[in-house]
């Protein structure tokens, strides 16, 4: 019986031949990853174990992004614990407002991930990593003190789901409308404990970035990581990025999988999922009469370059309607030059939207954009829990950067053919 | 450890902003957490519970962020036990680490009701209604977990192995 990449890639790390599904191991880490939330609680935590270092200084990395630049006295001290620990421990990879960018943007650009590896993060929306084909998935702060401290995390081995995405991509459809759709379907416990395989000609076909759109938001199905085989699109992405040897794993022909799903891209259209929960998906032609206050583009799973030369492709030449803040907000310091090199903010500028540094700012309700009660945002987010931006009678809308920016021109939720 | 409480109950897919939302996130002192436990979904929440209450929810407990704060506030409003049919993967594991505990039970989920005074066997996993002098079955613990339960949170168990290592 052969296994799933994600098997192979658990198995390695925990020394052996092979895993199966079900089975507790323990697995070698090669990166642990904090933020500007998590990391106070697991520094905390970290100083009771009583050891005097970290397992590796060059493989803990933080990045403060969630309150940044600090909003407030108390974001302030929780960011300020961050870069005394770094300090302390000379850790190598510690980023500062100015030179940092929200962490699941930030990491696979500095090549601190690559495939075949393990990540574990105190965060979400570590999963995205999976884009890269690495292994990674999300843990509290105590899961990383403990980490931090012994280089190893135990978990269990996930079955895996296989998503088979065929047929050519429609215009305006990306990634964020293929994982939004697959939510729509599975529900938000759908893949509860699994690993998603991401495969198919359409993903085959996927830049990089919307790869990791797509492992982005495997949590939100609840799954424990989401992973798409690495092939040359990710080779020329690693290529010259990578800061540590990678390996290329792939599922065995005969690999077990629980459940397979196949799904035609060229039916799909834009996505947008509805208040207040992920899985409430709806293709967008069918809710376009609900007026909005705000439109976000940014955030760990549309704030890369893919995002923002869409949003640029519908902005220009037009202007953001008399009733919306558009907020776009790009994922890493990088990434805003190259968009700036690109004419990108003299298009969004002129369309009348706001540009912020690097932040996870709105998403998650932290800063730069929250929304009074009654407000609507359309978002490239991920979650549109109740309050989760702002006011508990505020509502998010999820969807891709096309449709958030068709969206703000039109002052409602728009098909971006509606604008183009 | 005896665990007997009044119940509060909660719907499916419960999520971690509603638990602790973000906002109040500038902070990790259990106190201040507390004081806004479960806010976005029921505001006087942290006002009405009581030392040793129970909340009793439906499938996916505690979905969304990593956020350890969440579990944390639960505990430190001083809520003794949260029993669902399912719980999200992040948040189980936060809440053994912390010491948190967590009974998976589709049937005590299923039937019991807001109000009622309920009794908890952590080790052998039984819930004892005894408003309806009802008794369910919870689901068993993996042995690691235990192992962590009994060395008294992750940390104590990661502590002991590194003695043992001879890392300290």
């Amino acid at each position: 019986m052969g296994m799933t990449i994600t098997e192979k890639i658990l198995a390695a790390h925990a020394g052996r031949d092979r895993v199966e599904p079900g089975e507790l191991i323990n697995v070698k880490i090669d990166l642990a990853l904090g933020n500007d939330i998590t990391a106070p609680v697991a520094i905390r935590e970290f100083e009771k174990i009583g050891v005097d270092r970290v397992f590796d200084r060059e493989r803990v990395v933080l990045v403060p992004d969630h309150f940044v630049p600090n909003k407030d006295i108390k974001s302030a001290e929780q960011s300020k614990i961050l870069k005394e620990f770094a300090r302390k421990h000379g850790l190598t990879h510690y980023y500062e407002v100015g030179r940092m960018g929200i962490e699941h943007c930030l990491l696979p650009e500095q090549g601190l991930v690559g495939p075949g590896d393990l990540i574990i993060g105190a965060d979400s929306h570590t999963c995205t990593y999976g884009g890269l084909g690495a292994f990674s998935t999300g843990v509290g702060s105590t899961d990383l003190a403990a980490a931090m401290a012994l280089g190893e995390t135990w978990l269990k081995v996930p079955e895996s789901i296989k998503f088979v995405y065929y047929g050519e991509m429609p215009d305006w459809v990306s990634g964020k409308d293929l994982i939004l759709y697959t939510i729509g379907r599975i529900g938000v416990d759908g893949a509860l404990y699994m690993a998603m395989e991401f495969t198919g000609p359409a993903v085959e076909g996927m830049s990089m970035d919307g790869r990791l759109t797509m492992a982005n938001m495997a949590v939100e199905a609840g799954a424990k990581n989401g992973i798409v085989a690495p092939d040359g699109v990710t080779r020329r992405y690693v290529e010259g990025r990578a800061k540590r040897p990678y390996v290329f794993y792939a599922s065995d022909p005969d690999a077990r999988f629980a459940r397979e799903y196949h799904f035609d891209v060229s039916k799909m259209e834009p996505a947008v999922a509805l208040p207040h929960l992920p899985e409430n998906v709806r293709p967008v032609s069918e809710v376009l009469n609900i007026t909005i206050d705000q439109a976000v583009i940014g955030s760990c799973t549309n704030g890369r370059m893919d995002d923002l030369r869409e949003a640029a492709r519908l902005l220009k030449g037009r202007r953001v309607n008399g009733n919306v803040r558009l907020i776009i907000i790009p994922g890493t310091q990088e990434i805003y030059r190259q968009a700036m090199r690109e004419g990108l903010f003299e298009i969004f500028l002129d369309s009348g939207a706001a540009i912020s540094t690097p932040t996870c700012g709105p998403c998650l309700g932290g800063h730069m954009g929250i929304l009074a009660e009654g407000e609507r945002c359309i978002a490239t987010t991920n979650r549109n829990f109740v309050g989760r931006m702002g006011h508990p009678g505020s509502e998010v809308y999820l969807a891709g950067p096309a449709v958030a920016a068709a969206s703000a021109v039109m002052g409602r939720i728009a098909h971006p053919r509606e604008v183009e | 450890m005896e665990i007997k409480g009044k119940i509060w109950k909660f719907g499916n897919d419960v999520d971690t902003d509603v638990i602790i939302p973000a906002r109040y996130l500038n902070t990790s002192d259990p106190g201040e957490l507390a004081g806004h436990c479960m806010e976005d979904a029921d505001p006087l929440f942290a006002k009405k519970v009581r030392p040793g209450d129970i909340i009793v929810a439906g499938k996916n407990f505690g979905c969304g962020s990593s956020r350890e704060h969440a579990p944390i506030a639960i505990k430190a409003a001083g809520v003794s036990c949260v029993i669902a049919r399912t719980f999200a993967r992040i948040f189980y594991r936060n809440a053994f680490n912390i010491g948190l505990p967590i009974l998976e039970s589709a049937e005590a989920a299923g039937k019991i009701q807001e109000g009622d005074e309920v009794a908890v066997d952590l080790e052998g996993g039984i819930i004892t209604n005894i408003t309806r002098n009802e008794t369910y079955r919870a689901t068993r613990v993996p042995p690691f977990m235990q192992q962590i339960i009994a060395a008294g949170g992750l940390i104590n168990y990661v502590a002991e192995r590194m003695k043992k290592r001879g890392d300290t």
